[in-house]
């Protein structure tokens, strides 16, 4: 199979060089967080896209916007694992790095399988930059990196000299060698040159100089490849057709999924958004993001605090608006007593965890997913909230929907927790039809609702819907509907302040019973054969973003003919009323989270199951093969 | 099927020419006159007998008629404190929030909603000690808010502890040899976070609350009115100087924009017999005896100044301990950029500069590629 793929100067690609067909491909970009490598594996990723294999990212850099220079703390990195057949995750082990410095490479090399390449720029390796990380020699000398298929380029160098001619300075020039490296890589796997070349012309629009320089560097790096003789082949992936099922494609980051899903809620629900949120890493891009798009009615409020953000929300809820507030988990903690004052006052409020590693500030630009018991218990007083959880950067876009159909149609506040890895992961998304989209619209009530027994038309705001247990919602601006709501608990009906100890008693129990009540959907197991040879043995349940760790280690059990079978949670809160008996229906349960155990708590704690947790909090996506390993495990020892 | 209304709130609000001057301009008017009474819930006054808090909410529904707008687009939005119960007498909407956070949510709702006419109900203890964030930062922001700050210098519903406006040293449960810190001066406070309307008055002077209250109203943005109020329970009389008619006339100075600033007995002209000046040397205001000073050189108020100095020398000449030289009235009253009519006002501009939004383009974005069965 062959593709077109043309040189960036318009040149067809001479043939004098051997082209092999691969699978699939992981290329990891390391360098000084100042190096733009976020960038250059952004543009890898746009191309890589646009030609159509399956992708998947995961962006890792420091909390540090400029740790010092050519040390371990700043470097920065980004994967992507891409191929020519659906994939989950982006990859274990890469089989390029990229590294652009001696701290880049050390703080790399331990992840690289024997026989990887590894591209590194020789002009960094000097003397005082080795020393900085604790080379006392070259590797690229010493023989050390003897397994690995070693590219010295002194890419610093040859940038400068293709930039000659340009009219930036040295330094200048040199900034450009992520473009450089960017080309020679895009050679080497053959991906269209097109769109990161118009990518650089609209990003420098207003330095024209420096967009030409920018080219100059990117074509430089390709012809490098084409011409020298170190790199004797380059690599062809193929569009990864049978993956995809017919429709538009673009690819997307978790926090960009989830902005424009919250963009859809509002057009669905034909309610403005308003979004209350204080900056936090790694949430602020849904700030960002929706902040550009006021052409839709979207009011963003940057507030003082977490605790202000999300007061603003509920406040805009209560006019009639969709109240939003994004954060990441150390915001929750700020926000519990509002979150408890939206459970009493039954309005609807998505509260948005884009969880870190943590305690405290943890680790701010790290994934794990450890906020799930602070979602579910964080508050005082019996305050149950319904949790969605998002399993994969396009499955943000749904989460958010469905979460929204919970708030707007129980009247009540909704966890949507995303992490890390979700939020800055990207994959190809099929842009799903407007008109596919569901219907969110809510009625406002417009007129009283209870007759007294003198025969008084009166309202109570607190008159609950027989099915859903919600309340109406009736905003300011609707005569004869005045009103008042408190987080003092209140009498149910007529919402006035009541300390009756048999209300209170009703009240506590109403609230959990509307949220217990909240429709999810029965949870799916995926276990082939069940219907011939009766269930697996074991089954392993997951929620939000293990999702593609887990399947990808499912499939390799599977592919070496061990039969498992696999379950993920979207509802954490209510859990789907099935969960129980498929729970009992399998001799051993394995939890796999990126925290100490929290699902797992919760299952054995709800339904009396054994079920075993497997846990890792590093800050970083579970590998395949060791969860994959995990699942042997359980299946020889079960 | 049920008819759908949600869409009647987006983006449809009428816009004023220049509606940012005029703070009700969007808010609809009522249908016939109102009275008080419309403005009385069916609830039952539940605060201590004798609180001062009676005489705030009897002048706040005596005013409201006056305003003569739909008293559904009228909301009262309050924190915790025993002033907080507030919006429960009030026959419009309401809530009763958590403490300190009043502020934040009726941000929320008011750049939402600007056909609402939106009040805050707060207290000392839940604006300056667990709210003085949010307060701070409304202040500058200028949100279309009215905020009451009933001060009583105390603790009353958590039964009288110390709170951050009280004298220094005061003997409470909490502080049984006397507080260490020293208060904040609300209005002081208010003037350093570039507050554009800052206002005193006092419960028990229904006239002169009712006028601060319709100057108040008349502001677009947001005004702070702090309210002397007494808590009869925990810390009575504590603004019995400013109450008493003789001593008020040593203790209160009255200011009124346009007019000097006279206080104490009537002297010859009628007006009061000592006046406030600058002291040309230090710049500093002073205290002078009329008689002996002359009315040349006494500070006429300009509530409208541009500068917050001479508000914030104002504030000053209070005496924390004794509440001598108190100034009661209108001290800023400034006009600046609303928030929530920025907030339209990019809203509209983006929606002229895009085009309304459409959700199939936002979605696809610039760089997609097709799959074709």
């Amino acid at each position: 199979m062959t593709s077109q793929v043309s040189s960036p100067a318009g040149q067809p690609s001479p043939d004098a060089k051997e082209i092999q067909q691969l699978d699939r491909v992981i290329i990891r970009f390391a360098g000084d967080s100042g190096d733009g490598m976020q960038l250059t594996g952004d543009r890898f990723t746009s191309e890589t896209a646009s030609f159509g294999n399956d992708l998947s990212t995961l962006p890792n850099f420091p909390a540090e916007i400029r740790a010092p220079a050519g040390t371990l703390p700043g470097v920065s990195s980004f994967q992507l694992h891409f191929a020519d057949h659906d994939i989950l995750t982006p990859g274990d082990a890469p089989n390029v790095l990229v590294a652009m410095n001696p701290a880049a490479l050390k703080a790399n090399l331990h992840d690289l399988p024997h026989g990887a390449e590894v591209i590194v720029n020789t002009d960094e390796f000097t003397k005082r930059a080795m020393a900085k990380v604790g080379y006392d020699a070259s590797p690229l000398e010493d023989g050390s990196l003897t397994a690995y298929n070693v590219h010295g380029v002194p890419l610093t160098t040859l940038t400068v000299e293709a930039l000659k001619d340009f009219e930036v300075s040295r330094k200048d020039a040199g900034r450009s060698k992520n473009m450089f490296a960017l080309g020679l890589l895009s050679w080497m796997y053959n991906r269209p040159t097109d769109s990161t070349e118009e990518f650089l012309r609209t990003k420098f629009a207003k330095k024209p100089e420096v967009a030409r320089a920018n080219i100059a560097a990117y074509r430089a790096g390709w012809n490098f490849g084409e011409t020298t003789e170190d790199f004797a082949v380059s690599y062809e992936v193929a569009p990864a057709t049978s993956a995809f099922p017919p429709g538009t494609y673009r690819n997307i980051s978790g926090n960009l999924a989830l902005s424009y899903g919250l963009v859809a809620v509002s057009q669905q629900a034909d309610l403005p958004l308003f979004l209350g949120s204080y900056p936090i890493t790694p949430a602020s891009d849904v700030l960002h993001e929706l902040s550009k798009h006021k052409n839709f009615g979207v009011r963003t409020f940057q507030a003082e605090d977490e605790i202000s953000a999300i007061g603003a929300a509920l406040g805009a809820s209560f006019g009639g608006a969709l109240g939003v507030t994004t954060t990441s988990g150390p915001g929750v903690a700020l926000k519990s007593e509002t979150i408890g004052l939206a459970v009493s006052l039954e309005l609807p409020l998505l509260v948005i965890d884009i969880q870190r590693g943590g305690p405290s500030t943890g680790m701010p630009t790290k994934t794990e997913q450890a906020d799930l018991l602070q979602a579910m218990y964080g508050r005082n007083g019996e305050a149950p909230v319904p949790i969605v959880a998002a399993a994969t950067p396009v499955d943000c876009f749904t989460a958010a929907l469905d979460a929204a159909r919970i708030a707007l149609t129980y009247r009540t506040p909704v966890f949507l927790l995303s992490d890390g890895y979700l939020a800055n992961g990207s994959e190809p998304w099929r842009v799903p039809e407007v008109d596919s989209l569901p219907d969110l619209r809510v009625q406002f009530a417009q007129s009283p609702n209870h007759e007294l027994h003198d025969g008084t038309e009166v309202f109570w705001p607190y008159k609950r819907d027989p099915q859903t247990l919600a309340r109406p919602w009736a905003v300011p601006g609707t005569p004869g509907l005045e009103h008042r709501i408190g987080g003092i608990e209140k009498q149910d009906g007529t919402g006035n302040i009541s300390y009756d100890p048999a209300n209170h008693d009703h009240m506590v129990r109403t609230r959990q019973a509307k949220v217990d009540g909240v429709e999810v959907p029965s949870i799916e197991v995926d276990d082939p054969g069940a219907e011939h040879e009766g269930p697996a043995r074991l089954l392993v349940l997951g929620w939000g973003s293990t999702y593609g760790p887990i399947t990808a280690a499912v499939r390799r059990v599977r592919r070496a003919g061990d039969r498992v079978a696999q379950a993920h949670l979207r509802h954490l809160n209510p859990l789907p009323p099935n969960l129980g008996e498929v729970l009992r229906g399998y001799d051993k349960v394995l939890v796999p989270e990126m925290n100490l155990g929290q699902l797992a708590t919760l299952v054995r704690a709800t339904y009396l199951v054994d079920a075993e947790s497997y846990t890792q909090v590093r800050g970083l996506p579970f590998k395949a093969e060791q969860l994959a390993d995990a699942l042997k495990e359980a299946i020889t020892n079960g | 099927m049920a008819e759908h209304l949600s869409g009647t709130l987006t983006g449809s609000l009428p816009l004023a020419e220049d509606d940012s001057q005029q703070p009700l301009s969007l808010v609809p008017k009522a249908e016939g006159t109102q009275s008080m009474k419309d403005f009385k819930s069916d609830q039952e006054v539940r605060w201590c007998p004798g609180c001062g808090d009676y005489a705030v909410l009897a002048a706040v529904q005596g005013f409201m008629p006056e305003l003569g707008l739909a008293k559904e687009n009228i909301v009262f939005v309050s924190g915790i404190g025993c002033s907080s119960r507030f919006p429960y007498y009030m026959n419009t909407y309401g809530m009763h929030s958590i403490h300190g956070r009043a502020p934040a949510i009726a941000t929320g709702l008011a750049s939402a909603r600007r056909d609402l006419s939106v009040w805050v109900v707060t207290g000392d203890g839940d604006a300056l000690s667990i709210g003085g964030n949010h307060l701070i930062h409304t202040l500058r922001r200028n949100v279309n808010l009215k905020i009451l700050l009933f001060n009583n210098r105390i603790y009353g519903l958590t039964k009288g502890q110390y709170s951050p406006t009280s004298e220094p040293g005061k003997i409470t449960k909490s502080t049984p040899m006397g507080s260490l810190d020293s208060p904040f001066n609300p209005v002081s406070l208010a003037l350093g976070a570039e507050a554009s309307f800052v206002a005193r008055t006092v419960d028990s002077d229904r006239k002169h609350l009712t006028s601060v209250l319709r100057a108040a109203a008349d502001h677009p943005g947001t005004a702070l009115v702090e309210i002397y109020q007494n808590c009869n329970i925990f810390n009575d009389g504590a603004f019995e100087v400013l109450k008493d008619k003789q001593q008020a006339q040593e203790a209160v100075i009255r200011l009124e924009h346009g007019e000097p600033i006279r206080f104490g007995l009537p002297a010859q002209d009628g007006l009061g017999e000592r006046g406030v000046i600058r002291d040309p040397a230090t710049g500093e205001l002073r205290i002078v005896e009329v008689a002996e000073h002359g009315t040349d050189g006494i500070l006429v108020h300009d509530a409208h100044a541009e500068s917050p100095g001479t508000a914030f020398a104002l504030s000053r000449l209070a005496d924390p301990d004794t509440l001598h030289r108190t100034p009661i009235g209108v001290l800023r009253d400034v006009r600046r950029p609303v928030y929530e009519k920025l907030m339209a006002d990019q809203l509209e501009d983006a929606m002229q500069q895009q085009g309304k939004g459409d959700l199939g383009t936002l979605l696809a974005g610039r760089d997609t590629w097709t799959v074709v069965g």
